[in-house]
């Protein structure tokens, strides 16, 4: 039986003034378990606060109820001041009668009534309460960023700098990502490569950063602060260590055909290469679907021209283990195909580009050296129609996205505006639906287009592309000038939508992070937590969370670092007490709660009982990661036998609340 | 008519106990008269030759008794397509190890209820036979009266919904198929009816509940290590006397514990010696979940999430959900 | 109020601690009235309440059983006002089917910085169950007439 004292301030009037506190007081003093009852002007300060420490000495307390405002205001209050009177914090509940019943009622016997009734429920409450420590968990000192763009190089930046090792996987042979790609930046046109190879360096050199280029996460498993991941070190045939980079055996290798994915498939490049110049870490990889040493046998060139003696066509796929305390997803995104919209003719025209392709067009280290050839003919484009929203804001989803790509509308700016200040003799042609340019200098940068530029800006959508001769049929709708447009082109530019990479859905299955219907990985909130998933220890950055440009993902992926410093600075993580917890005696192991269970905090082992006829049994039962449940319950309730209950808000608490109320 | 024999499965048995597939057979044994059906467990074909039964009077679903089978080997069980949901849905809830049952899926043309036939009969029924689509009813006053067998099927017989076998290592006999069945018809009427009467019709059926929990200890799904309403943590344990809580929530609670997870294999209200249409309160249940959330059948699959385990951001407002319940206000 | 003039319903509210809960405190702090009736349960989201705590209430002699939660989509813990969705409407809708009415149980939406709602929720809610008169029909359910 608890010994529960009770303890009702007046708040000077704010509660007096409704409710007869001395009457609270002496109603709840006979309530089954309640030893101590007070009432006292104001229970928070430090008179009130020292006279609950003299009640639970001098009457061997072991629960207090203090009817006062809400615990919003003062539980973390009056459980400090418990803890200091040697109770456990969580003896403490609080009867609300301040916001919820003082301040909402007018008559006095009215408020009183119910001051008591909120009084019986919370007295009720301590009854059932049992003491509740915080379970403690060692932290790792070493956060894994999962993808090397700039998103995952700025986040590894900013943790490494901090001076917390970082790894970062990349699934390519070098670092850079998308960004890597692009020719200028908007609003400000600098160069991408300007901007992003010195972090590119910065990261390759950081002593605090490891990064392992190739390489894929294949599992992850534990929890926040002590995650072990393992890492596939993808076989390149080239030794890291002794790969120097210098790129002889990639102008040597007689296979010339591969398509060169840097660039979009629009040149080739060897069986063995560097993906570009400035690429980190500056190691070269054989492709083995090329190589024709690996696939016959017979070749060995670049072997004989390495002075390094680094290419090994033996090398396997390796395996590594590491710990982590955070994981930060940054896995990007990519133009969706283009396969579902043969409308604009991208199958049947190598004139129909993509916009990441035209800026791989215009890039100085691109396929034509920075100069705008049409990719069929080699001839300078004359007329240049860009196509907006492909693949976004489609509704129905069936062929496209229905979500708004967001950075379409200033790359597709820029490229227009880029072609005619280089090419002024070009006509340039934008479709749209609508332009959408919130964002600082963002606006400005467009009506310079359009005004300065001279760049066609027409409402309205592309319905067809048609090939003819060595022309491109635009037919469109003028959606302002209320009619069809027929338009002669020699190079149509689709702004395709830009999607999740497809490594995102195998990711957040083995980070137990949950995603939405699109494959953008979901916040834990999204107003108040945008970098953070609702898997504890596994952070968000840049596009694969939702569509973003290059300063917004900046910025998220510099948030993002400092969620994980401020994780990784901690020794140990200090959980929320109020977890759920199941006995083991009563799961069934029906799954229903970790289905359920925002978090991934519920996993399955396979335990052997004594059971009640003295025979031992093996069963399948839910286990609680009391470092990763966030005690909201749902579980509780998913559970049919009642296995699954929550500490600080057991069934049994709740109901006793109810039959007090109800009485 | 059942097409397939007892004899046929005495055989299929005896053939799987001799080659050393299974070392046990969950079948259905007869009683003091030919319809008073237990289930049990056969360790022999001669044990089986004794005492086993197949005839229309075998409803026993043997699905549950998977969860507490224990022995070195495999289990027999024989399956008709409605049992074979639950099955599933055991498997889809771990409740029990796939590779320690052999399932032998057979058709099944429907279970006859006695109740009806001794409604109909009267005193003194000492056996049922089946001619073709004739039920032969041996009485001790009567002589036998032939009764037409279609009019003297379960319930839930009359209103199948699948002769289709959802999960079997062997099947015997054809296959048939998914049913376009009736059975919201009842739910329908009952949510046509005032809310006043709706009570009264509640009440009425419920009052009548002695609280043998049968319908818990029956149900595939009602299969919990331990019964919220026999746990002291819960806060509703207690008995009947002392707390009309349990009592009087029973039923209510324990539909809602099974929603989304009953397959509606009409158990609880085959074994209430009370004859509460207890299967009323499962389907409106399904049926809701069908309105609400889209077509679902409990156990159709292994793995499937159940409604009340998933969620959409646009799922109806419970406001509204009451309304499209079909019940009258 | 023509009906049961005098009759004082019992309601119990379950309001989520983030959202619902702080609604109900901001009513407080801006002075708006609603009945006292209302006595609110606290529970860190709205999927802890499970429906034995509703039909608990009811036979216990509640009249009204409210649960309130944050908005679909601003959930604290992301998804659990989704599950308390599925969950309260077939529950409502089996309350209802069993002769219940409808208008003593509710789920209502109240984010942190609608206390007004709040408060207007909770009048209307009490009005509603006031007019339905004193609850009987659940603590009578198994007991014959």
């Amino acid at each position: 039986m608890q010994r529960i004292g009770v303890f009702v301030c007046w708040c000077g009037t704010n509660i007096a003034g409704t409710v007869d506190v001395v009457k609270v007081a002496q109603t709840l003093a006979n309530e089954p378990g309640v030893v101590f009852s007070a009432d006292y002007q104001y229970m928070c300060s430090q008179a009130g606060q020292d006279m609950i420490k003299e009640a639970v000495k001098k009457h061997k307390l072991t629960g207090l109820v203090i009817c006062s405002c809400s615990p919003r205001m003062h539980e973390a209050t009056f459980r400090k001041t418990a803890a200091a009177a040697g109770l456990n914090p969580y003896m403490v509940e609080i009867a609300n009668i301040r916001e919820q019943c003082s301040w909402v009622h007018k008559e006095m016997p009215i408020g009183t009534e119910k001051a008591i009734i909120l009084g019986k429920a919370a007295v009720a409450k301590v009854n059932l309460n049992a003491p509740l420590t915080p379970g403690e968990s060692p932290v790792t000192k070493r956060a894994l960023v999962i993808g090397g763009g700039i998103a995952g190089i700025q986040t590894a930046l900013d943790i490494a700098d901090a001076g917390f090792p970082v790894d970062i996987v990349e699934k390519l042979p070098t670092i850079g990502g998308k960004m890597a790609q692009l020719d200028k930046t908007f609003p400000t046109l600098d160069c991408a490569a300007c901007i992003l190879t010195p972090k590119m360096v910065d990261a390759g050199q950081h002593e605090k950063i490891r990064i392992f280029s190739y390489s894929e996460v294949t599992d992850i498993g534990g929890f926040v602060g002590n995650f072990h991941v393992t890492i596939k070190k993808k076989a390149r045939y080239v030794r890291e260590d002794l790969c120097t980079g210098c790129g002889l055996c990639t102008e040597k290798c007689p296979q010339k055909k591969v398509p060169n994915e840097f660039n979009l498939g629009m040149d080739t490049r060897r069986a063995i290469y560097i993906p570009f110049a400035q690429a980190v870490p500056k190691i070269a990889a054989i492709d083995e679907d090329y190589c024709t040493m690996l696939k016959t046998g017979k070749c060995g060139v670049c072997a004989k021209v390495c002075t390094a003696g680094a290419i090994d066509y033996k090398q396997q796929d390796e395996y590594i283990t590491v710990d982590y305390g955070a994981i930060v997803a940054a896995t990007g995104y990519n133009p969706i195909s283009m396969d579902k919209f043969d409308e604009f003719a991208y199958s049947q025209s190598k004139d129909v580009i993509t916009s990441l392709e035209f800026e791989r067009l215009t890039n100085a280290a691109g396929p034509t050296a920075g100069k705008l050839l049409r990719p069929s003919d080699g001839k300078h484009p004359h007329t240049i129609v860009f196509v907006q929203c492909v693949g976004s804001r489609c509704s129905g989803a069936d062929k496209g996205k229905e979500y708004c790509s967001k950075i379409c509308c200033m790359y597709t700016a820029k490229h227009a505006m880029l072609t005619r200040d280089k090419y002024p003799d070009t006509d340039v042609y934008v479709f749209y639906i609508d332009v959408r340019t919130p964002g600082k200098n963002f606006d400005e940068f467009y009506r310079r287009a359009v005004e300065e530029y001279g760049v066609h800006y027409i409402k309205g959508m592309v319905g067809k592309v048609t090939p003819d001769g060595d022309k491109l049929v635009v037919q469109a709708s003028d959606l302002l000038a209320g009619k069809q447009m027929k338009i002669d082109a020699d190079l149509v530019v689709l702004a395709a939508a830009i999607e999740p990479d497809k490594s995102a859905r195998p990711l957040a299955t083995l980070l137990t992070a949950s995603m939405d219907t699109n494959d953008f990985f979901t916040e834990a909130h999204p107003k108040l937590r945008p970098v953070e998933s609702p898997t504890a220890g596994v952070f968000l950055s840049g596009t694969c969370q939702g569509p973003k440009d290059i300063p917004e993902t900046v910025s998220q992926a510099g948030a993002a670092a400092s969620k994980v410093i401020g994780l990784l600075a901690k020794d140990k993580l200090m959980g929320n007490p109020c977890v759920a917890h199941s006995d083991e005696m009563m799961c069934n192991g029906c799954s229903s709660c970790e289905k359920v269970c925002p978090y991934g905090a519920i996993t399955y082992a396979d335990k052997e009982y004594r059971m009640p006829d003295r025979t031992t049994k093996v069963r399948r039962v839910a286990v609680v990661n009391e470092a990763v449940c966030q005690g909201c319950g749902c579980c509780t309730v998913a559970c049919p036998s009642g296995a699954m209950d929550l500490k600080g808000f057991a069934s049994a608490q709740i109901m006793a609340e109810v039959d007090a109320i109800c009485k | 008519m059942q097409t397939v024999t007892k004899e046929m499965l005495i055989a299929k048995a005896a053939e799987l106990l001799d080659n050393g597939s299974v070392t046990r057979v969950f079948g259905w044994q007869k009683g003091e008269f030919d319809y008073d059906v237990t289930p049990a467990l056969f360790h022999s074909a001669a044990e089986m030759e004794k005492d086993f039964v197949w005839n229309d009077f075998c409803g026993a679903n043997f699905s549950k008794y998977l969860i507490k089978d224990k022995g070195e080997g495999k289990v027999l069980v024989f399956l008709k397509p409605c049992d074979t949901y639950s099955f599933n849905q055991l498997l889809t809830e771990h409740r029990f190890d796939r590779e320690k049952v052999y399932a032998v899926g057979i058709p099944c043309d429907g279970m006859a209820d006695i109740r009806l036939i001794k409604e109909e009969a009267g005193e003194g029924v000492t056996g049922v036979d089946t001619e073709g689509d004739e039920l032969v009813v041996h009485t001790l006053y009567d002589g036998d009266i032939r009764l037409n067998r279609g009019d003297f099927l379960a319930e839930r017989c009359k209103v199948c919904k699948s002769k289709k076998h959802v999960a079997y290592d062997e099947l015997m006999g054809d296959d048939g198929e998914i049913a376009d069945s009736a059975r919201f018809d009842e739910v329908a009427k009952l949510e046509a009816m005032s809310a006043d009467e709706r009570f009264a019709f509640w009440q009425n059926e419920l009052s009548r509940c002695i609280r043998c929990n049968a319908c818990r200890d029956v149900c595939p799904a009602c299969s919990c290590e331990k019964c919220v309403f026999g746990n002291p943590k819960s806060g509703v344990e207690n008995k009947a006397a002392s707390d009309s809580f349990e009592e009087k929530m029973f039923h209510i609670i324990r539909a809602f514990h099974v929603a989304g997870r009953c397959t509606d294999c009409g158990e609880c209200s085959r074994v209430c010696p009370q004859h509460i249409p207890l299967h009323l309160l499962n389907r409106k249940f399904i049926k809701d979940i069908d309105t609400f959330y889209g077509e679902y059948q409990a156990g159709a699959e292994v793995g499937s999430r159940a409604p009340l385990v998933d969620y959409t951001e646009g799922d109806i407002e419970p406001s509204k959900a009451v309304e499209r319940g079909g019940a009258n206000a | 109020m023509q009906v049961n003039e005098g009759f004082k319903p019992t309601i119990v509210a379950f309001c989520c601690n983030w959202c619902s809960y702080a609604g109900a405190d901001l009513a407080g702090n801006n002075r708006l009235n609603y009945p006292a009736e209302v006595k609110i349960i606290r529970v860190p989201c709205s999927c802890r309440v499970n429906p034995m705590f509703i039909l608990r209430a009811f036979q216990r002699g509640a009249d009204g059983v409210i649960i309130c939660g944050c908005h679909p989509g601003d959930c604290h813990y992301t998804s659990g006002n989704y599950y308390t969705r599925r969950r309260m409407s077939l529950l409502f809708s089996m309350l209802d089917y069993l002769g219940i009415e409808r208008e003593r149980t509710r789920l209502e939406w109240v984010s942190a910085a609608e206390g007004a709602k709040f408060a207007a929720t909770m009048n209307d809610f009490v009005e509603q169950v006031t007019k339905l008169g004193e609850n009987k029909r659940l603590e009578d359910l198994r007991c014959k007439q």
